[in-house]
């Protein structure tokens, strides 16, 4: 479904991706897990084409991403942010329906019908009416993965989707991850919530310094690094004391 | 005061005639330096770094000639390069002119208050670059350019009474005349005053509901 060759990419002197390289079949959950700065979310941005790769291939659904076919690309792929990016202008249902009556050119009524059974999806079916700013952080988000699923895409990207959350709320969100995953979504989620990828993810990309370090099924991964620097960072964030 | 309230019964009709012109061409002047104020701010933010240049240009340059300068400019200068312009357009020109560049200040302000991730999210969500200026960067902008904009507005209302010295007929021009003829100073000037407080102080109370309305969502 998506697949990266050799992909490079660097801002001014400094490479953030080196030579990286994955594939990611249809409903295959990939967490991307490693220090900050690795070049995780760059990865992200650059499936999605908000940052153009310097060097390699990435294919979508068989399509080379490129100026051409970046609108096609888009319209398969979603993105989750971290800080949820929710429109403040506009409430939560409106938030759902933009893209599909603006992006996909579908009836309004409709798409608001839709955007309202999405919220109820994600528990939020009593907050069509209200504007982020009188959200949570965890419903912003849930909102966050209905507006993405509101776009029918065959994958989606998660990029930190629990970072900027209060403890409390991080519950709520995995959880409808974890729904989604259930149900087939491809997902590739950037994330330090290692017991979420334990549980959840089929496999582990471990990145360090611009370079996918390690990888394998997530269990493996997680509980028996092969690679040093895997085995250091996972005792680093599970035991932090 | 009873000089005064006869006087202003005798007056107003007069007045009223200058007051209907300046409305007219401070509405005129308006609609121009939106227009160009709008042209100057793209350029400013466009990612071709000669149309920035450009713009930056022409905004110092205006806003470093008086605005009576410029109207003088216009109806005075441009007859000789063969450019013959009636009174109300050169002072609407001039003033639309004049105003575009704290125009283009007050929208470069909007637009740099819009949130650059949301733009992100919007691309993310395939939106064409047309929709995203629309949808996204236009309704979030106005929320930060309204409260100038209203500023702008009443300050271009006064200052058309500058086109007076261009001989525009509006209020000012309108009230010296009668002065002139009537030597009656405070009655008339007094009445410029307080037709100039009846426009500015219900715009000024406009712009500032529109305002509460928009911080509320």
């Amino acid at each position: 479904m998506i697949s990266l060759k050799n992909v490079s990419k660097s801002f001014g002197d400094t490479q953030v991706l080196k030579d990286i390289s994955f594939e990611i079949q249809r409903g295959e959950v990939v967490c991307l897990i490693g220090p900050s700065g690795s070049g995780k979310s760059t990865i992200l941005r650059c499936i999605n084409g908000l940052e153009r790769h310097d060097g390699g291939e990435i294919v979508v659904d068989g399509s080379v991403l490129g100026e051409k076919s970046l609108p096609a690309i888009r319209a398969k792929v979603a993105m989750v942010f971290q800080r949820f990016n929710l429109f403040p202008h506009r409430t939560a249902q409106e938030n759902v329906a933009e893209g599909p009556i603006h992006v996909a050119g579908r009836p309004v009524a409709e798409a608001m019908t839709e955007a309202r059974t999405l919220l109820e999806r994600v528990g939020l079916g009593d907050k069509c009416d209200a504007y982020p700013a009188k959200l949570s952080g965890g419903q912003q988000q849930r909102v966050g993965i209905a507006r993405a699923l509101a776009m029918k895409p065959q994958a989606i990207l998660f990029d930190e989707p629990t970072s900027a959350l209060d403890p409390e709320r991080v519950g709520e969100v995995l959880k409808v991850m974890r729904t989604l995953a259930d149900e087939g979504m491809t997902m590739v989620i950037v994330t330090h919530e290692i017991g979420f990828a334990r549980e959840v993810a089929d496999r582990v990309l471990f990145m360090d310094r611009g370079r996918i370090v390690e990888s394998g099924p997530a269990r493996e991964v997680l509980t028996a690094p092969k690679v040093e620097r895997t085995r250091v960072f996972l005792d680093r964030v599970l035991n932090p004391l | 005061m009873d000089q005064f309230l006869t006087d202003a019964v005798k007056f107003l009709p007069i007045l009223m005639s200058g007051l209907g012109v300046t409305i007219a061409v401070t509405l005129a002047a308006l609609v121009i330096s939106v227009i160009l104020g709008l042209v100057w701010a793209l350029m400013g933010i466009s990612r071709n770094r000669m149309l920035r240049a450009i713009s930056r240009v022409v905004i110092n340059t205006v806003r470093g000639v008086p605005i009576i300068v410029q109207l003088f400019y216009v109806y005075f200068v441009l007859p000789e390069l063969g450019v013959q312009l009636d009174a109300f357009v050169a002072g609407a020109i001039g003033l639309g002119v004049a105003y575009s560049v704290y125009q283009a200040e007050n929208f470069r302000a909007g637009f740099s208050s819009v949130d650059p991730m949301l733009i992100e999210t919007a691309q993310s969500l395939g939106m064409s670059e047309r929709k995203i200026m629309l949808r996204v960067i236009m309704p979030l902008a106005i929320r930060v350019t309204l409260p100038p904009f209203g500023n702008t507005s009443v300050m271009l209302l006064k200052d058309s009474s500058i086109a007076s010295t261009i001989t525009v007929a509006e209020l000012t021009r309108a009230g010296q005349l009668l002065a002139v003829s009537t030597f009656q100073n405070m009655s008339v000037y007094t009445l410029i005053a307080l037709l100039y407080l009846a426009m500015s102080l219900p715009l000024t109370y406009l712009v500032g509901r529109l305002e509460r309305r928009f911080a509320r969502k």
